[in-house]
């Protein structure tokens, strides 16, 4: 029996055979193609493993979704890419997402002719929760941004504006530049502003003040109480159920949520 | 202060919030702390802190690390204040804004007043305790217990420790199904960098690949969820799952598109067609790549953006030109009309009136009365 790969001859057609591997390497050929297909598969059945064991946790935990979406990101996949990615149809990640979506865009709708289109964060969640009914999961407010991030896609639809200590959610495309929505953030603290807080607060002309304000009552995401004491009051409604809700019961707050 | 961990300030499963306060400025101890007014915010499981004007900079801290609480009542050119004192960080603490403090107690200074309430609420919620019924998701420290004068019925103990068995339980299946996940994740990088490399040589066009070849390799792409850097004319990012897709839907739109004069907002179309699959959904990207492929596949529907971002589906029947006539018809019949009169005389929704009647203005056929009262379009006489 002789040994194999040695001696300066093994060595050297080594070499040689390397180098023809390195060549063939820049040019693509079928092989790698099928490679990938192998590997593929073989991803699958681990993902398939994990799914086995692990799918519950998905399901269960808000926190362990974040951490997974997390993860992907730092790859470069993205597991809510499309219902027909592996990680949607085997760990179920998909349909949790979409179906949210649909309940975000569906909730977005049936208060559009009070908010024009604006809501709070806070009161999405809850009525997105209260929409799922007693045995759904439940949903983290984290959930409902990655819903609305990838509801974007379909055609400029979505927006998170940072107001407060969270975010309003808009979903008509009005458009809102940093003059609107600096107005509204200063709105959020009484759910109204007139043009002299904003003249005040913001050092703005008057009429800057205005058009901004006038611009919000067009699109429907203000209304005007033109019989204020003082001066007219610019109301978001999309900003009421956050501001009540510290002065009334629980009990009637689900009375208004069931509105 | 050195409690707290940052957070992105999103509320957990189960949690809800309870009162939120802005205008409050934290102490560490009786020194002021390095961060800005921010609001604060009670919620069942926790107290969180987000900056006012950076809202990336978001604290929290578990109320179970609280022992107690008192009011110090403001003084002269002093807000009021409320007192918290805190338990010992547990080991196993995620990162904050403090690495450590000689202080075990922190102030919150309310600026703008609410100290009562927040005082009120805070009472109620240490003592209803709904934390430990329904915990958030995320690992507790281990539970603490307070030694401030509070004294407990025997048999209680028994129910705790279940608890925190099951909190544990919960840890060690997390905990292993991370390590499972980054495992995981691993070959999923393997994945990834593999594809790089083929997508890159197709970009450069070396070696022979036909057009099979390349939608097989755009389908893997999608089964891993990597983003396609590789697209051709004739299909977009489109594979054959998209075009099947494409396929159903023009089956499954025709009548409802056909209900609401010819055109649906994408948003509602993805709504309907979730709503009928039921299980195994679409992606709003699986939606949006399957209509692009209409126009290619010849089926009579088109996907549109009009100039605003919206995207719609619109039936080929209802052809550009006769939209913009009976827009003008309509208009000229009533006089004038608003987006909200057109949606109604049509069966429309006010969002796809308003965009009809905007093309028509491009074409120069109305013109537009633009007051606080709302946008009104008129025959163009000019």
């Amino acid at each position: 029996m002789h040994r194999r790969g040695v001696g300066a001859g093994a060595i050297a057609k080594k070499q040689l055979t390397e180098a023809k591997y390195k060549e063939r390497g820049t040019v693509l050929s079928q092989d790698q193609i099928v490679q990938m297909s192998k590997q593929l598969e073989t991803f699958k059945s681990h993902l398939e493993e994990f799914a086995s064991k692990h799918k519950q946790e998905i399901r269960k935990s808000s926190q362990f979704r974040v951490q997974f979406q997390e993860m992907c990101a730092t790859i470069g996949v993205d597991p809510l890419a499309s219902g027909k990615g592996f990680w949607s149809e085997m760990l179920g990640v998909g349909d949790f997402y979409y179906e949210l979506g649909v309940q975000i865009i569906e909730v977005c709708l049936a208060l559009k002719h009070r908010t024009g289109g604006l809501i709070t964060l806070n009161e999405l969640h809850h009525r997105v929760l209260k929409g799922r009914g007693k045995y759904a999961q439940d949903v983290s407010q984290d959930d409902l941004v990655r819903a609305i991030k990838k509801l974007k896609v379909l055609g400029n639809s979505f927006e998170m504006i940072p107001v407060g200590g969270s975010y309003l959610v808009q979903s008509v495309p009005a458009e809102l530049n940093m003059d609107h929505t600096i107005a509204l953030q200063l709105a959020e603290k009484k759910g109204y502003v007139t043009v002299s807080e904003i003249t005040y607060n913001l050092k703005w002309e008057r009429e800057r003040a205005c058009h901004v304000l006038g611009h919000l009552l067009k699109e429907g995401l203000a209304w005007l109480d033109s019989q204020a004491a003082g001066e007219p009051q610019y109301w978001l409604p999309a900003l009421f159920s956050e501001l009540t809700s510290h002065e009334i019961t629980p009990e009637e707050t689900k009375r208004m949520t069931e509105d | 202060m050195d409690r707290f961990t940052w957070s992105n300030g999103l509320l957990e499963m189960n949690e809800t919030m309870v009162i939120q306060q802005r205008g409050v400025k934290l102490y560490d101890g009786d020194d002021k702390a390095k961060l800005d007014v921010g609001v604060a915010m009670l919620t069942t499981h926790r107290l969180i802190w987000r900056d006012i004007k950076n809202h990336e900079c978001c604290i929290a801290i578990p109320l179970s690390q609280i022992i107690l609480f008192e009011e110090q009542a403001a003084g002269i050119g002093k807000s009021a204040k409320i007192v918290i004192h805190l338990h010992a960080a547990p080991a196993n603490k995620e990162p904050g804004p403090y690495q450590h403090s000689k202080f075990s107690y922190i102030k919150l200074s309310f600026k703008e007043h609410g100290q009562i309430e927040f005082y009120r609420r805070l009472t109620e919620e240490m003592t209803r305790k709904r934390w430990e019924n329904t915990p958030a998701s995320q690992p507790m420290p281990a539970a603490t217990r307070s030694q401030a004068g509070r004294t407990r019925a025997v048999g209680i103990v028994g129910i705790e420790r279940k608890i925190e068995e099951k909190r544990k339980e919960t840890d060690k299946n997390i905990s292993e199904a991370f390590e499972d996940l980054s495992k995981l994740m691993v070959k999923a990088k393997q994945m990834v960098e593999l594809s790089k490399s083929i997508a890159n040589k197709i970009k450069d066009k070396q070696g022979d690949i036909s057009e099979d070849e390349t939608i097989r390799f755009k389908s893997y792409l999608l089964s891993m969820g990597i983003a396609n850097p590789v697209t051709r004319e004739t299909h977009g990012s489109g594979t054959h799952y998209h075009m099947q897709l494409a396929k159903q839907l023009a089956d499954m739109l025709q009548a409802p598109l056909e209900e609401r004069g010819g055109m649906m907002a994408l948003t509602e179309v993805y709504c309907l067609v979730n709503r009928a699959r039921g299980l195994e959904l679409l992606s709003p990207e699986d939606l949006v790549n399957a209509c692009k492929m209409f126009e290619s596949m010849k089926f009579p529907l088109r996907l549109r953006v009009f100039d605003s971002g919206v995207m719609v589906v619109q039936l080929q029947s209802h052809s550009e030109e006769e939209m913009i006539a009976s827009a003008l018809d309509n208009v000229t019949e009533k006089g004038s009309l608003t987006a909200q009169e057109f949606a109604k005389l049509l069966g429309l929704s006010v969002l796809l009136s308003k965009e009809r009647l905007l093309l028509a203005e491009k074409m120069g056929h109305i013109c537009r009365d633009d007051s606080v009262e709302g946008l009104r379009f008129y025959p163009n006489l000019f």
